[in-house]
C-alpha cells in the first residue's frame, strides 16, 4: 500500500498566497479556521455556491475569494 | 363652529419588483462613527431599504456576522450592491455571492468605469443586467441619466433604474437637472430612483420636486455632524418634495405676476409721480 501525500497546492486567497493541503473549496475552509461562519466563496472569478464546494477541487494558481456580509453604500 | 378637516391625502405607494414600500428614501450603511449611530440612523430615517456590500473575510474575524446581527435587528429589507466591481464577470460573481449570503435576489448592480468619477461602465452595466436578469434577479442598477442606456436596461429586464445625482460621495446634488427631468419624462411609470452624489435635504427634495420616486444616499447623512438628526432631515425634504410633486408644482414665469388683486388697487389711476418708486 502506497502512503497517500497530500500535495501542497499554492494558490491565493482573497489575494494572500497561500500554501495548503487542502483538496476542495470546502476542505479550504475548513483548514483555514472558517468553520460554520457565513461566507461566500469564489474560484477564478466563478461563484462557488455552499452545496458545490466540496465537490470543488482546488489545482495549482487558483485563486480564491471569500467574502462577508459589510457595511455599504 | 366648523371644524376644519384635514384634506391632506395620503402619498401613493412606492413599488419595486412588486414589492410596496413605505419609505422612499433608501439608506447606505457605510461610513457612520459606530454601529449604534447606524442603527439608530437608519430607524430615524425611516428607510425600509439599506444598501450593504460583501468584502474579503479573515478566517478569525467577526466583522461579518456582527453586521448581520446589526443589519438583521433594524427590520429592514438589504439590498446588496457590487459595489468597486469594474468587469461583468465581477459584478455577476459578486451578485451571486450576494444572493446566497444574504438571502435575496434584488442587486444594486454596479459596474464602475472610472476611480475619479465612478461613473458607471453602462456598456458593461447592460450586458450584466441582462446575464443576472436571466438568472433570476431584480437588478436595480446604478446608471447615468442616459436615456438609450435607460431604455437598453429596461429591455434587459430591470424594473428599476437608479441614476446618478452628481458621482458618488461628491455632494454635488443633482448636477444635470435637465437631463434627469427628460429621463423622468422618458420613463413614465419606471420607478427612479436618485443614486449618488446628493449632499443636502434641499437636493433630494429638488429629485422628488422632479418626479423622482426615491432617493438612495449614504455619505449625506453617514458624515454629518450629527447623523441621526441629518437622517430625520432626509425623511423631511424627500416626504416634502414628494407631496409637492404629486399635489403640482406651478410652472415657473419669466416675468413678475402680482399676487394681490391689482382691480381696486388705491391710487391706482393717479399713476406714478416722477422720482416716486
Amino acid at each position: 500500500m502506497t502512503v497517500a501525500t497530500k500535495l501542497a497546492l499554492k494558490i491565493s486567497v482573497n489575494g494572500d498566497p497561500v500554501t495548503t493541503g487542502a483538496g476542495s473549496v470546502a476542505e479550504l475552509l475548513a483548514e483555514l479556521g472558517f468553520g460554520a461562519k457565513r461566507v461566500a466563496t469564489a474560484r477564478n472569478g466563478d461563484f462557488v455556491p455552499a452545496h458545490a464546494r466540496a465537490a470543488t477541487r482546488l489545482a495549482h494558481g487558483d485563486r480564491i475569494e471569500i467574502v462577508a456580509p459589510r457595511h455599504g453604500g | 363652529m366648523n371644524a376644519i378637516e384635514p384634506v391632506v391625502k395620503p402619498q401613493s405607494a412606492l413599488t419595486f419588483y412588486g414589492v410596496v414600500l413605505p419609505s422612499r428614501l433608501l439608506l447606505g450603511t457605510a461610513q457612520y462613527p459606530s454601529p449604534h449611530v447606524l442603527a439608530r440612523a437608519v430607524e430615524a430615517s425611516g428607510a425600509s431599504i439599506v444598501t450593504v456590500s460583501l468584502r474579503r473575510e479573515q478566517a478569525r474575524g467577526r466583522t461579518g456576522e456582527r453586521f448581520m446581527e446589526l443589519i438583521g435587528s433594524l427590520g429592514v429589507r438589504v439590498l446588496p450592491n457590487t459595489a468597486g466591481c469594474r468587469t461583468v464577470k465581477e459584478a455577476v460573481t459578486t451578485a451571486q455571492m450576494a444572493r446566497e449570503l444574504f438571502g435575496t435576489d434584488w442587486v444594486k448592480l454596479e459596474v464602475i468605469a472610472n476611480d475619479d468619477t465612478l461613473q458607471p461602465d453602462v456598456f458593461g452595466l447592460v450586458e450584466a443586467a441582462a446575464v443576472l436578469t436571466k438568472d433570476g434577479f431584480k437588478v436595480l442598477p446604478y446608471t447615468t441619466e442616459d436615456l438609450s442606456v435607460a431604455e437598453r436596461l429596461l429591455a434587459a429586464g430591470c424594473e428599476v433604474l437608479m441614476p446618478w445625482g452628481a458621482p458618488i460621495g461628491s455632494g454635488r446634488g443633482l448636477a444635470n437637472p435637465y437631463a434627469l427631468r427628460s429621463l423622468r419624462a422618458y420613463c413614465p411609470g419606471v420607478p427612479l430612483v436618485i443614486d449618488a452624489g446628493i449632499g443636502a435635504p434641499s437636493q433630494a427634495a429638488e429629485a422628488m420636486e422632479m418626479g423622482y420616486d426615491a432617493v438612495l444616499l449614504n455619505t449625506a447623512v453617514a458624515k454629518a455632524g450629527d447623523p441621526v438628526r441629518m437622517a430625520v432631515a432626509f425623511a423631511k425634504a424627500i416626504e416634502a418634495g414628494r407631496t409637492a410633486y404629486e399635489a403640482g408644482l406651478m410652472g415657473m414665469r419669466d416675468m413678475a405676476s402680482p399676487s394681490t388683486p391689482v382691480a381696486g388697487t388705491p391710487f391706482f389711476d393717479l399713476g406714478a409721480a416722477p422720482g416716486d418708486e
